[in-house]
């Protein structure tokens, strides 16, 4: 018998995780399968459009598939058990719990029903983008020392400029151009004011959100509504579908049947990955934010890159915003990013301050947010309230420490000055 | 006596000017996005003059609506004409308790950004206690407040307890629980408990009469006793920091957590007690904003009492009196804006725009002093709240 001492913190914590998956694995076994009476079959679609077909539909019993997917998960569980003792990552082991836990639910869940499962997952990335485009902006902030509370004004801001201009130009261009602009004013006035006049960063986030959303919803009222059609009324971008890889069965309608500002973030994800592991540019980005008097003895002007960088994640951000106007339904509605600017927050803490943690939880954020609407469609009984807390109280369970520890770059939120930072 | 007026002029001063300097960037912003304005961009001595006149009526009409209008005393006496000012005192109730428990927060070194989820919490309970049963006057009015307290207080102190043990940084605890606690409220009011018999929308029912707060000006005007309440707790507040061990080993956490804890003082206490402090204090505004003028929950009872909070905690620099002259004049710009979006053609919201300007100022003092030129401009205490790993 092993005993926990022999392993690492993080270690146990994974143990932790994947016995906490078992149980619920054998649980969704006893109850969604053994005291389960109906065996009504669930059936999930795979197509959207015109992409190559690998499989149109698969009808499942709910009592079959609670059987089938927990099994799985339970084996996945173990797995991962397994690979910890052998001194592996378990990662595999928990994703494939994780799913099969996730799809043994969607089969008790939609008993007799049809799922869309393509459709949900494409939903899904949709409703991530704004997250994606957000958390990247805090990142920027973030890891070189400034604490971004304001990404919800920024994406306000980008989705106000580039609903407006779009409608007064009739241009999507347009619209496009000017959104990170918007985005990259509300970085400017952070900036400004947490570096020049070194203002508490929290607070002032925190009041530049309240700045953009009475600043929009005042013009909206003002001008957007009575003027509808010239100041309101702008044009959206329609999809391009990528040559091949959007005739891919199943991934293709979900990623490669987007409008341009998809395409854009994953550009600028990449992007953002790359430079900020493989470049000069990241490694002063991460000394700036984990230790700046280091940094500013080999001849990094601190405060100088720590303003660049908020400009440049005020620019993704207000990127972001432009997918709520001319990236959707075209028009501006008043307060319409609804918080996403603090789910993008919430991700990027999620995902431990990287990129592909800050998208990876971005886009669980946003499955749990598109279930919910799918559940409540095919109408289970679960209150669709709950659902939509998920992703904060899995942010309190991520900042508590509960699914392994998070830390922020370490001088996150603290202002620098030569001879004695405060 | 000379030095006690040097003194309230040298603390006034900045939020003064940072007043002053707000209502003139939004009056730009009033006059720019003026059709009627706008069309005469031709014409300078025109545009000026109705530039103007736009600013000036809805500046007017923010007046009126929250002090004193004439219209109202018309006819009905000088007492009628002050109607608004009691419409600007019953918004401000609620407004005083929320800001506190803002307030007390920054004190121990905390940025309570949950006083709009306490609230919830408070109202909840205050309202469900009002119209479940049915007591003697006295005796239910103080239950139906002390259910909204504690409730509010274990919300909060939830924050505390994360803090203290696990290291969870109280501001992104506290905004997800906000938005927990929204999506509470919106489910609790489908419920069988809570829906009102025969509606279909977000209405719980009415909380009995036995249950609400006494009006204190008659029938005509809505202020209610909870004002009665707000300055008690607030006299409270400045009681507890000021004269009491507890309230003493608050400030010394809020001022250096380490020495505190050098010196002897249990941080996790203080950050769990203060944390539930502040849970009672919003949700004692909850409650009393569902007792004194609401009388039903709704899904929007909230409103923007916890996130003007936060506004109102800064310009009142987190201290007891300064919250509530905040409170006060956050109220007014509220009830005022109400008056001014029916009145003219200025919409409500311009109110955040200068509530958001006013404490970017107040922030900013090196700002304020470089723009009015004044060399010793009194700035002490600003707050601050500590980055994710504080």
């Amino acid at each position: 018998m092993l005993s926990l001492k022999s392993f690492t913190a993080t270690q146990r914590r994974q143990i932790g995780l994947l016995t906490v998956l078992l149980v619920i694995a054998i649980f969704e076994f006893a109850s969604f399968g053994l005291n389960n009476s109906h065996n009504d079959p669930t059936t999930f679609g795979f197509t959207l459009g015109n992409e190559w077909v690998l499989i149109h539909k698969w009808v499942i019993g709910s009592q079959n598939g609670a059987y089938l997917f927990s099994l799985l998960a339970v084996i996945g569980a173990v797995g991962g058990l397994f690979l910890i003792r052998g001194k592996k990552s378990p990662a595999a082991g928990t994703a494939i719990a994780g799913v099969a836990l996730m799809m043994g639910f969607l089969c008790w869940a939609a008993a007799g029903k049809f799922i869309p499962l393509t459709g949900m997952l494409q939903g899904s990335l949709l409703l991530a983008v704004p997250l994606v485009f957000g958390s990247m902006s805090g990142l920027l902030c973030e890891r070189s020392g400034v604490i971004n509370i304001a990404i919800e004004g920024q994406l306000l801001a980008g989705a106000f400029a580039s609903g407006v201009v779009a409608s007064l130009t009739h241009k999507t261009t347009w619209g496009l151009l000017v959104a990170p602009l918007a985005g990259a004013l509300i970085s400017l006035l952070l900036a400004t004011f947490a570096i020049k006049f070194s203002v508490d960063q929290v607070i002032l986030g925190f009041v530049l959100n309240v700045l953009v959303i009475g600043l929009t919803d005042f013009l909206y009222k003002k001008l957007l509504i009575p003027y509808q059609s010239t100041w309101n009324s702008g044009p959206s971008f329609s999809h391009i579908e990528i040559p091949l890889l959007g005739k891919l069965p199943i991934l293709g309608p979900i990623f490669f049947n987007q409008t341009i500002i998809v395409y854009l973030m994953y550009l600028i994800v990449s992007l953002i990955t790359y430079s900020l592991f493989k470049t000069k540019w990241g490694l002063r980005t991460r000394s700036v934010g984990e230790h700046p008097t280091a940094a500013d003895s080999v001849g990094i002007d601190v405060n100088k890159l720590r303003f660049r960088n908020v400009l440049i994640a005020g620019l993704v951000s207000g990127l972001g915003g432009a997918y709520f106007t001319i990236g959707s339904v075209g028009s501006f509605g008043k307060e319409m990013t609804a918080g996403a600017g603090f789910i993008a927050l919430a991700a990027l803490i999620f995902g431990k301050w990287t990129p592909m943690g800050a998208v990876s939880a971005a886009l669980l954020f946003g499955f749990a947010d598109n279930l919910q609407g799918t559940l409540s469609i095919i109408g289970v009984s679960i209150p669709s309230e709950f659902m939509l807390m998920i992703p904060y109280v899995a942010t309190i369970i991520a900042v508590s420490g509960l699914v392994g520890r998070v830390r922020a770059p370490k001088a996150d939120g603290i202002h620098y000055s030569r001879g004695g930072s405060h | 006596m000379k030095r006690i007026v040097d003194r309230i002029l040298g603390s006034a001063l900045l939020p003064a000017l940072s007043f002053i300097l707000a209502f003139i960037i939004s009056g730009f912003v009033i006059a720019f996005s003026d059709s009627k304005v706008l069309k005469l961009a031709s014409s300078p001595g025109k545009f000026i003059s109705t530039a103007l006149s736009t600013v000036g009526n809805a500046y007017l009409a923010l007046f009126q609506g929250s002090i004193y209008d004439p219209n109202l005393a018309h006819g009905h006496g000088f007492l009628q004409g002050l109607y608004p000012l009691s419409e600007t005192i019953v918004t401000a109730t609620p407004l005083i308790l929320t800001g506190l428990a803002v307030a007390l927060a920054f004190q121990s070194g905390l940025f309570n950004i949950g006083a709009q989820g306490q609230f919830i919490f408070g109202a909840i309970a205050a309202s469900y206690v009002g119209f479940h049963f049915a007591y003697t006057p006295v005796l239910h009015v103080l239950l139906a407040l002390l259910a909204g307290v504690v409730s509010a207080a274990l919300w909060g102190g939830v924050v505390g307890l994360l803090k203290a043990k696990t290291g969870a940084h109280e501001v992104i605890v506290t905004i997800m629980m906000n938005y927990i606690a929204g999506f509470f409220i919106l489910w609790i009011l489908k419920t069988t408990t809570f829906l009102r018999h025969g509606r279909i929308d977000p209405i719980a029912p009415e909380v009995v009469p036995s249950s609400h707060l006494p009006h204190l000006a008659g029938a005509n005007f809505r202020l209610h006793a909870g004002i009665l309440i707000a300055l008690a707790a607030a006299y409270f507040v400045w009681w507890l920091l000021n004269r009491t061990t507890i309230g003493f080993q608050f400030r010394a956490v809020g001022a250096n957590a380490s020495a505190a804890k050098t010196a002897g003082i249990s941080v996790g206490y203080v950050t769990v007690a203060t944390m539930a402090l502040c849970g009672a204090l919003a949700g004692l505004g909850g409650a009393v904003h569902v007792l004194g003028s609401e009388y039903a929950l709704t899904a929007d009872i909230a409103g923007n009492f916890g996130f003007d909070a936060i506004t109102v905690a800064l310009l009142g620099r987190a201290k007891p009196l300064g919250t509530v002259f905040a409170a006060l004049l956050f109220g007014a710009l509220r009830t005022g804006g109400r008056t001014m979006q029916a009145n003219t053609t200025t919409p409500l919201d311009i109110v955040l725009v200068i509530q958001a300007l006013i404490v970017l100022f107040i922030a900013a003092p090196t700002l304020v002093r470089f723009i009015f030129r004044i060399k010793n401009l009194k700035t002490q205490d600003a707050m601050t709240s500590k980055g994710w790993n504080g």
